[in-house]
């Protein structure tokens, strides 16, 4: 099973992309262990400059952007 | 260049709502109906031009330039410029912070960066731009670049390392990484730059709404020179009573200008004016909670009075020489 984290102190932007993420699991019906990272600190143990950030893996896949459909496709599989 | 919209105002209101061209409440509706038009318009189009040089010039790539290059007392200037041309979003602010501090960029430069880039902004932009003209939208975005160059400078001769939280302290400083490289195609990513520019017109624009509704109803309203008595240039304590009064207003900063506009319109003296809007944009209270995360209370309040103190020089100089 994948590890899905999405990274975010909890902007607009940073609570679409957790939506988006969940939504794509359903439609594709992936089982993916996802996880919403509020704390700071948490966070930057990634090397990211904009949030919200999307990390497969332990790998930073996407930063700073609502993702797209085939975006989450490409960053997840 | 809006002649156009001028035209369709006024057919919209003094000839199919069949208004009176010289009534109060004819002419606010008219100058609403243009005003809002145009502000949304100027907003898409410096998004939509910003989101492009932010596709050039990434943040990550951003960073890099900044820690590579020796520019000998201009890479203040530099980090200030920069700033001013990335898409500001308060909440990456933290991130930003942190990753320019452990990509091994003195904190004073980092400071200068994140001083201008909510200063300069693309929703301030498009409304100087709608309301007072390119001249002084030029001087509102000089005088940005100037206070975050500044600022930098000043806050780089306190020793502001040890005022950072202890756990930024504890990260490394990395090798320069391949971090925010985007691989998609350029479609895909214009596609983006579109996406990002509607939601920031989308997020601001009941604001604008708002801020013109006020506007309009005191173009029509208050008597010229009202503002005149109390807020012209002679005197000195309007410029800063004008920015502490601003630090709390920072969600409502797209209403701000169209009422600014009017005040100015009916005497208020304009370096007051931009003390005002800088203020209200580059001190934010969100943004201080959010950067309390990463700085001690004691940084955050010498990074406040430093910009506000840069700020209130600028007002009066602006005052003094209008």
């Amino acid at each position: 099973m994948k590890s899905v984290k999405i990274l975010g102190p909890g902007c607009p932007k940073c609570k679409r992309m957790e939506a988006l993420v969940r939504e794509y699991a359903a439609k594709t019906g992936l089982e993916l262990d996802i996880e919403k990272v509020e704390d700071m600190e948490r966070i930057m143990q990634y090397d990211i400059l904009r949030t919200p950030a999307l990390v497969v893996d332990g790998e930073v896949k996407l930063s700073g952007v609502v993702p797209t459909e085939n975006q989450l496709k490409e960053a997840i599989g | 260049m809006f002649d156009w919209l001028q035209y369709l105002a006024d057919q919209l209101v003094y000839r199919l709502l069949g208004l009176d061209a010289e009534s109060h409440l004819g002419q606010a509706l008219n100058f609403f109906f243009y005003d809002v038009v145009k502000v949304l318009i100027l907003l898409l189009g410096i998004s939509l031009l910003m989101g492009v040089v932010h596709l050039f010039f990434p943040i990550g790539r951003i960073r890099d330039f900044l820690r590579r290059r020796k520019l000998y007392g201009a890479e203040f200037l530099m980090a200030s410029l920069l700033g001013a041309v990335t898409p500001f979003c308060s909440c990456s602010s933290v991130p930003l912070f942190v990753g320019f501090v452990r990509g091994g960029i003195p904190l004073g430069i980092t400071l200068s960066f994140l001083i201008t880039s909510p200063l300069v902004n693309e929703v301030a932009l498009a409304l100087f731009l709608s309301s007072f003209g390119w001249k002084v939208t030029l001087i509102y975005g000089g005088s940005g670049v100037i206070v975050g160059t500044l600022g930098g400078m000043v806050l780089s001769r306190f020793r502001l390392e040890g005022w950072l939280e202890p756990w930024v302290q504890q990260l490394k400083i990395q090798p320069p990484g391949e971090a925010d490289t985007p691989s998609e195609p350029l479609a895909d990513r214009l596609r983006g730059v579109w996406a990002e520019a509607l939601a920031v017109v989308k997020k601001v624009w009941l604001y604008v709404v708002i801020g013109i509704g006020i506007g309009a109803a005191m173009h029509g309203y208050v008597p010229d020179d009202f503002f005149a008595q109390y807020l012209s240039a002679d005197r000195w304590w309007t410029v800063p009573l004008a920015v502490v009064l601003a630090v709390p207003l920072y969600a409502n900063a797209a209403a701000i200008v169209p009422v600014i506009q009017v005040f100015v319109q009916k005497g208020m003296a304009l370096g007051t004016a931009l003390a005002f809007m800088m203020s209200t944009v580059g001190l934010s209270t969100p943004e201080g909670i959010l950067l309390k995360k990463v700085m001690s209370l004691r940084l955050i309040l010498l990074y406040f009075g430093v910009v506000a103190f840069m700020i209130i020089l600028l007002g009066f100089f602006f005052n003094w020489l209008l």
